[in-house]
Formats: structure tokens, sequence, C-alpha cells
């Protein structure tokens, strides 16, 4: 009955980020674009994108390899693979024991990789830089991410993301500066990560200034709607992230019934909104960086996170 | 099974001695004598490892006077003996491809390695430690009309005589010859400290360690393909099975904890500064030498962290990084060999190592090309591949670092898991540099875009490592369980729980802290792959149109340029600069120059990109000019009468007869 009931809730969960992740991305351009006194596309706009773009054949460079037709396929199942892992309205999924954290930073590599070698598949110039400089960041944002990790370590004892969030859930571990310090690191590694500003801008249309962008140049039809919708699925995975980690009320606990999942859902759906509502504000209120000024950024979500560590440190040696 | 093993070992100076009279026809017997023998040595380490190790220590008839030699395989030995001989046989194959050269030196250097592997005594591990070195300078100087290969060949002697010399004086330390006379008393006080210190510099240097690499890079590029692939798969690894061989097997079952802090701080370096140096190189074998100097670093900072936990006397973590070491040990010599054969396929079919001449062949060579990826994602961590298993165990020790109980100790294992993870995602960067300009894109030359193709024997090489890599990634657990054994004998004195990290096919660490099981994460990859490519099927059934590229509307090449404008390509230079500003200036002294012509001149702009290696500045430079110091002042020994001459002999043989006097009475 527990396995089955586990089944359920990870079949739901997968439906449930299936198809609100293009909704997350739309609620997102809506929110900015009523922010900025635009009336906004509806946020189901990005939905319509994904059915046109599938109806389109796609077109392919003369020279373009075999790289070009699999990637995208590559780079989805393993975002997918990863979101299927951070759980939303529920806990105790049936892939929870696979969901650790390091795994997950391993499966997001995987999908980096995935979009920077069809990128450089063709030999464009943008492609090329594009791949070079997303690569470049993850130098940063990867260890700022593991430095977070290590703090819920310390605190759970385990990396475990299911584990994690019913221990903060469940252990009462109050206001922690620790945790805080990492909720800032774990956001801007976030925003890092998703493209969005101020490291990268995912409306730009000038080519020079683009990272992610830059390597969906040459893609088009269903490779483009795939490379789209997975970028709209990390978006939710970060999102979904942040709301299990630091804000895990809500949640049906393992083994609940379909009242505490109908909870459930309503509470995430409040956090998510909450945190679109959050990433909308300040991608309205700040300015894009240039590219070189970004590993100052992610170097201060990097010593935030290792400052958090060092107090549990000092805190746990006085205890 | 120890007099077998012995006797395979004889087949390879056996080989050695064949090719002399053989003369260049016999690269099919060396090379495929070499091949058999390493087969077989695979198979007696795994067989061993699987169903029970041979027991005793096999007397050898010669040694020293002072002690006996024999040979012995115990858990640690069989391991790397195991990565040797699947290594080995591959690169003996690929070299089946080639033309015959270095038939002498090669059999020659695979006994030197598995001597040193098996050896049961100091002195004969020496005796097949420089066998190794001189047989792989050989190999190193085979091509040496070459300028620059002779000047990496001289660089690599200095350094190996180095790496001799300190082994000799850590070893010479110990006290007795045989092992397990060193086991039964080990060294104490300032005697233990100073093998720490030599053994960190003799291993070290031989391994390329920072800042003991300057070598390693030269070298490994200078050499055939197949020698560079042993050297940088299994030859820093014999060099790291000293190190854990001295530093955790024959100092004593307890040393303070503090001796994992230097280990772990030059693991840390290398593994950062390797693969930042990696992403700045422009040559395809000196980029996967310099992504060595990273896995070493990371293999280093495994065993560090292994002689931390035994100190803090906590048995399942040190488990735990003694584990992660040896799978990433094993992972690394696999997917290194691997990358270094691509890289002789491409060199024998592209016709250079520049990744600037490079380009575009996975068209031609789209078998390489596939297998060349498995490789790639094993470098960068990628799951489900072997190396993202074994720097999944190395992050979860490093994860429990906090429960070591010193500040400081905590504080190193934190800094080292961020240092641990820029490197994965810095080698990263560096694989998808040497993929994307040598497999992706246009041909940048003539020669490339002619490429065919690698051959029969090349193809069979690379599908052995390559299918190592895949399966050692599928299933961790089952390899891992082979190398229980040594990771007890790693572990030490310190208590490891029967129930080891291997848990079925996939691991585990500490105590429920986290699990890890590829497989069922390779199936869930495959079922999101085929289901999406169903699921678009169905609702989007066109089929794909070809078209010149869009590259944002940048116009067609010339038709001169057959190749098109190849500037219109990033180079190698380019897709480095990100790096170079980001990381490269303050470590790596990276610069970038804009010459611009003055008004009215005609001469294009240029842009002038580069580095240089701290190592150079700060250790070779000082070290050639002590070097002319010494040879100055010893130049006017010449003149000295043979008054002088006798007094300095006399003066000598007091001091030697003194320092004796001094060593019996302490």
């Amino acid at each position: 009955m527990l396995i089955l009931g586990s089944i359920l809730v990870q079949l739901l969960h997968l439906a449930l980020v299936l198809a609100a992740a293009p909704l997350v991305i739309g609620l997102v351009r809506w929110l900015k674009a009523r922010m900025m006194g635009r009336r906004g596309a509806s946020p189901l706009q990005p939905w319509r994108d994904l059915l046109k773009l599938l109806r389109k054949r796609p077109v392919l460079a003369e020279n373009a390899s075999v790289i070009s037709e699999v990637a995208p396929f590559a780079g989805f199942a393993a975002t997918a693979v990863a979101v299927a892992l951070v759980p939303s309205f529920a806990r105790g999924m049936l892939l929870a024991p696979v969901g650790d954290l390091v795994l997950l930073a391993g499966l997001l590599a995987l999908a980096r990789m995935a979009l920077a070698l069809a990128g450089m598949d063709v030999g464009t110039a943008f492609g090329g830089m594009g791949a070079a400089r997303e690569m470049s960041f993850s130098a940063f944002a990867e260890p700022a991410l593991l430095l977070c990790v290590l703090t819920f370590a310390i605190l759970a004892g385990t990396t475990n993301l299911d584990a994690v969030s019913a221990t903060f859930h469940d252990g009462a571990l109050g206001l922690r500066v620790s945790l805080g310090l990492a909720a800032v690191a774990m956001l801007a590694v976030a925003v890092a990560e998703n493209g969005r500003i101020p490291v990268d801008n995912p409306a730009t249309h000038l080519e020079l200034t683009m990272v992610h962008e830059a390597m969906l140049l040459e893609a088009s039809g269903r490779h483009l709607a795939l490379w789209d919708y997975a970028a709209a699925l990390r978006l939710t995975l970060w999102l979904a992230l942040v709301a299990a980690v630091f804000l895990p009320f809500g949640a049906a606990p393992a083994g609940s019934g379909p009242l505490a999942w109908l909870v459930g859902l309503l509470a995430w759906a409040v956090k998510m909104g909450g945190l679109c509502l959050m990433l909308a504000g300040f991608e309205s209120a700040v300015a894009k960086m240039r590219v070189f000024r970004v590993p100052e950024f992610l170097g201060a979500a990097l010593l935030l996170a290792l400052l958090a560590a060092a107090l549990l440190f000092v805190s746990t040696g006085l205890a | 099974m120890l007099t077998a093993l012995a006797l395979g070992l004889l087949g390879f100076p056996l080989l050695a001695a064949l090719a002399l009279p053989l003369g260049r026809r016999g690269g099919l017997v060396v090379h495929g004598g070499s091949a058999g023998l390493c087969l077989l040595l695979a198979l007696a380490a795994g067989g061993s490892l699987g169903f029970g190790l041979p027991e005793g220590v096999l007397g050898l008839p010669f040694g020293p006077a002072w002690g006996g030699a024999g040979l012995a395989m115990d858990g640690l030995s069989a391991w790397f003996l195991l990565l040797l001989g699947l290594a080995g046989a591959s690169a003996s194959v690929f070299a089946l491809g080639g033309p015959p050269r270095g038939l002498v030196a090669w059999p020659l250097f695979l006994f030197g390695m598995a001597l040193a592997l098996l050896a049961a005594d100091s002195f004969t591990l020496l005796l097949g430690f420089e066998a190794m070195s001189v047989a792989s300078w050989a190999l190193v100087a085979l091509d040496h009309r070459e300028e620059s290969n002779r000047a990496a060949a001289r660089l690599y002697l200095v350094f190996a005589a180095l790496a001799g010399l300190c082994l000799v004086a850590a070893f010479g330390l110990l006290g007795a010859v045989e092992f397990a006379a060193i086991r039964a008393v080990p060294p104490e006080g300032w005697r233990a400290n100073a093998v720490l210190v030599l053994a960190l510099l003799g291993a070290g240097t031989k391994a390329g360690l920072v800042p003991l690499h300057a070598w390693l890079p030269l070298a490994h590029a200078a050499a055939p393909s197949h020698a560079s692939a042993l050297m940088s798969g299994v030859m820093t690894k014999v060099a790291l099975y000293v190190l854990a061989r001295l530093l955790l097997d024959l100092a004593g079952p307890v040393q303070p904890g503090w001796w994992g802090l230097p280990l772990l701080a030059l693991g840390a370096a290398s593994a950062v500064f390797g693969a930042l140096r990696a992403n700045l190189e422009e040559d395809t074998k000196t980029l996967l030498a310099c992504s060595t100097i990273e896995h070493v670093g990371l293999v280093t900072m495994g065993l560090g962290l292994a002689l931390l936990f035994r100190g803090a006397d906590l048995g399942a973590l040190a488990a735990l990084a003694a584990g992660a070491a040896l799978l990433h040990a094993l992972a690394h010599g696999l997917f290194k060999t691997l990358l270094f054969l691509v890289a002789g396929a491409v060199l024998h079919a592209a016709g250079s190592r520049r990744l600037d001449r490079l380009g575009g062949l996975i068209h031609a060579m789209p078998r390489t090309a596939v297998l060349a990826l498995v490789g790639l994602g094993a470098a960068a961590a990628l799951p489900p591949l072997s190396g993202f298993a074994s720097e999944w165990l190395l992050l979860q020790a490093l994860l429990a670092g906090w429960r070591l109980d010193e500040f400081g100790a905590q504080m190193a294992a934190a800094a080292a898991l961020a240092l641990v993870a820029m490197a994965a995602a810095l080698a990263a960067a560096a694989m998808l540099r040497f993929f994307g300009m040598a497999f992706l894109g246009r041909p940048r030359s003539p020669r490339g875009a002619g490429a065919r193709e690698a051959g029969r024997f090349e193809l069979l090489a690379l599908l052995l490592p390559a299918g190592l890599t895949l399966l050692i990634g599928l299933v961790p657990g089952a390899a891992l369980a082979l190398a229980e054994p040594a990771i007890r004998l790693l572990a030490g004195a310190a208590q490891v729980p029967a129930q080891g990290i291997a848990q079925g096919v996939g691991l585990a660490a500490g105590e429920g802290q986290a699990g890890l099981l590829p497989l069922s994460v390779a199936l869930l990859l495959g079922l999101a792959g085929v289901g999406a490519w169903a699921v678009i099927r169905w609702r989007s059934p066109g089929a794909t149109r070809r078209g010149p590229v869009w590259n944002c509307g940048f116009i067609d090449p010339p038709e001169h340029l057959i190749f098109g404008d190849p500037l219109s390509q990033p180079s190698a230079a380019g897709l480095a600069q990100p790096l170079r500003r980001m990381l490269g200036g303050a470590l790596l002294a990276g610069r970038e120059a804009v010459a611009m012509p003055s008004p009215g001149e005609t001469r294009p702009a240029r842009l002038e990109a580069g580095f240089a290696d701290p190592s150079g500045r700060f250790l070779l430079t000082p070290a050639a000019r002590l070097r002319d110091a010494v040879a100055a002042q010893v130049e006017r020994l010449r003149d000295l009468s043979i008054r002088g001459c006798l007094s300095m002999a006399f003066g000598t043989l007091v001091g030697l007869l003194a320092l004796l006097a001094w060593l019996e009475g302490g």
C-alpha cells in the first residue's frame, strides 16, 4: 500500500511539474510585464509557443552532426530526471531514496554539457562563445551549491533531499543564521544556473551579451521546443528545490492520503507563486551585469555559503 | 599463484629481448605479447580480489645482502595491478595499429610497473620504480629529432631522478627492507615525519602533484600516444600506490591525523590548478596531461582524507575516503587511457595535436567520436559514468568532514569540498573544449578535412576502456566490492563496519548519509529520453530539413576558402578566454594584449593571449640558476693541487666514518 502510494505520488508529481513548468516561465514573464507597466502576454503563452514549435519542421545546418539531433533529448532527459527527484506537494515519492543532492548537481551538469555540445556542433562563433561562458560560470556556481549542501548535511546528517526536507520540516530547527546565509547563496546560484538577470538576460536579442540563448541560435522546431521546455523545467526545479529546503511547511509527509496531498498542492502553489513574484521583482529591480563581473557575484555566494558552514562549525563546537 | 605471476612477469623482459633480433618486424610479437600478458595480469589480479588473495611472500633469488627480495600480492597491489593489466592491454593493442617503435622500452615499462606493484620489500619496489622511470624516459625521448621532445625528456629525467632519490631516502629511513619487518617496527618521531616529507616529494613528483608537476604536461605530450596513455593512466597511479603504501600502510597503523592535511592541500591545489590549465592549453595531449594532474590531485585528496579520518578514529568515513581514492584511481586510469588513445587516433587521422588544426572529425570518425564522448563524460564527472561514481564518493567523504572534531580540519574539509566542485566544473569545461574543438564544427585544415576513421586495432583498443568506464559507472558497488581488502588496508587500525560502502551494485556513504544507485539513474535517463522521443514523434512527425548554417546572418565564406573562413569558428584561445580572464589572471599569469596598428598602417590588429605556469618562474628558473652556481663552484675544484685533492678525499672519508659512528651509537 505504501509502495502504491509512493508510486502514485511520484506520477502525480511528475505530471504536475511537467504541466507547471511552462506556466512558471509564463507567470514570471507576466509578472515582470505588469511591474514594468505593460499588459504582458498570458501565462499560458509558453505552452502555446511550445505547441507551435512542435508543429514546425526543424531546420539543421548542412554540417550539423548527430549531436544536434540527440543532444536536445539528452538535455531534456537529464533535466526531467532531476526534476522528478525534487519533492513538490508531498514527500516520500518512489524515487526519494535516489534523490541525492550531489546526484542532482551531476544531472544538471549533464544537461549543461548536452546544451554546450549542441551549441558547438555547427561551429558558429556565438555558439562557442555561449558554451565557453556557460561552462565558466558553473566553475563558480558548483562550489557555492556544494557548500550549501554541506550546511544541509551538517544540520540534517544526510544529503538526501527528501530527508533534508523532512528534517527541516519536523526538526524545529527554528531560524538559523547559517540557514539564512545558505538561502541567499542558493538563490544566487539559482539565478546564475537559470541564466536570469543579472547574470544573463533570457529576453535579450543582442547576441554579444547572450550566454544561454547563444547556444540555441541554430536550434529550431522540435529541438528548440525541447530546449525551451528543459529550461522551463530547470527554473521550476530550482524554485521547487528552494521551496523544499527552506519552505518545507505544508508539504504532505510520506505515506499520507489525498487530503494531505491537496493541502500540499495548495501550499506548493502558494510557495511557487511567491518565489515567482520574488524573482520577477528582483529581475525588474536590478540591471544585467557585465559577463566578467559574474565571478564576483557568484564568489560572494560562495563566501556566504562558506560562512554558513563555518558558523555551524563554531556553534557545534561551543555546544 | 605467486610463482605463476612471477613467471608471467618474466615474460616482459623476454619480449624486450626478442625485440632486439626481430628489429622493426617485431611489432606484432612485442605488442601482441604485451597485450596478452597484461590481460593475464588483469585476470590474475581480478581473480585474486574476487576469490581470495595469495598468502605469503615468494622469495627472489637475488636482492641486497641485508634483506631478502620477494614478491607478494595484497589487496592494494592487486587493485593497482588490475588497472595496469586493463590499461596496458588497451594501450598495447592500440600500438599494434601504429608503426612498431620503442619495442624494447615498452615491455620493460610494463615490467617495471608490475614489479613495483608486486614488490614485498623496498629493494624490489625501487628496482621496479626505477625501471619504470628509465623505460618511460626512453619512450618520451623516442622522437628525439624534435628539439622540444629532447627538452621534455631532459626535464623528465631530472624530475625522475629527484623522485628516485627522495624515495630511496624515504625507504631507507624505514629501517628494514622487507615490508613485514617494517610493519612490525613502524617509524616514530622525526623519522616518521621525515618519511612523510620524503614520500610526498618523491611520489608527488612522479605523480605530478603541484608544484612538482612541471615535467608532466611536456613529457606526456612528447611520448607516443600509447605510451602517454599508460604514463598518464597508470604510471602516476603507481606513484600514488607508493604514496599510499608508505604513508597508510608501512608507516604504521596509527599516525597523527594532521598527516592528512598536507595531502589534502596538495591534492586540492593540483586538482584546481590542473583543471584550469587544461582549459588554457592548445595541444590535445598537453591538455589531457593537465587533466591528469587534476585527477591525481583528487586521488591524493581521498588518501589525505582517509588519514584525517583514521586519526579521528572514524572508521566508516576513513573507509569511505579510501574507497573514493581507490575507485577514482581505477576510473581515471581507464578513462584517461581512453582519452589519450583517442588523441592518438585523432593525431594519426588528422595529422595534428593542435586544437586549432582540428575540427569536424565527428563526420569522418563517428565511432571514435562516440567512444571519446564516453571518456569525456567520465572525465567531466557526469552521471552515470565511472568518474561521477568516484567523485560522488569523494564529495560524500568531504561532506562528512564536519565530523572531525577540530575546527581547522573542518574548515580544511569545507574548503576542499568547494575546490573539488570547482575542479569538477573546470574539468567539464576543459573536456567540452577538447571535444568541441576536435570533433565538432568544421575542419580547420586540409589535413583534418581528409581524415579517415581510426583503424581496426585502434577502435578495438578504445572499446575496452570505454566499456569498462561505462560498466564501472553503472555498477560501482560491484567494482568496490573487489576493492574491499585494499579499503581495509588503507583504513588501518580504525574500525571499519562490516557493511561497507558497496551496497549491491550501488554505493552508500556513511551510516544512512546518502546512497547512489547509478543503474536506476541510467534507467530513468533512458526512460525519459525514450518517452520524450515517443511524444515528439507523435506530436511532430515532420522530417528535419537541411539548410545553410544560420549563424545570425553571417555571410557564407568565399569559394576559395573551402573550409570556410577559419576565423568565424571559435579558436582554442577564444574558448579559453572566459576562464583565462576569470581565474587565469591570478593563478596562471594569464595575459591578453591587443596590438593595434597606428593610423595609416595597413597591418591588421592582433590579439595576443597566453599564460605562464608559475612553477617555471618560481621553481625551475631558480633551480637552474642554483645548478649553474653549483657547477661554477665545482668547476673550481679542478684547479686544486694534488695536496688539496688528497686532503679532500681524506676529509670525506673521516666525515662518513663519523656519520656511521653517530648512526650506530644513536
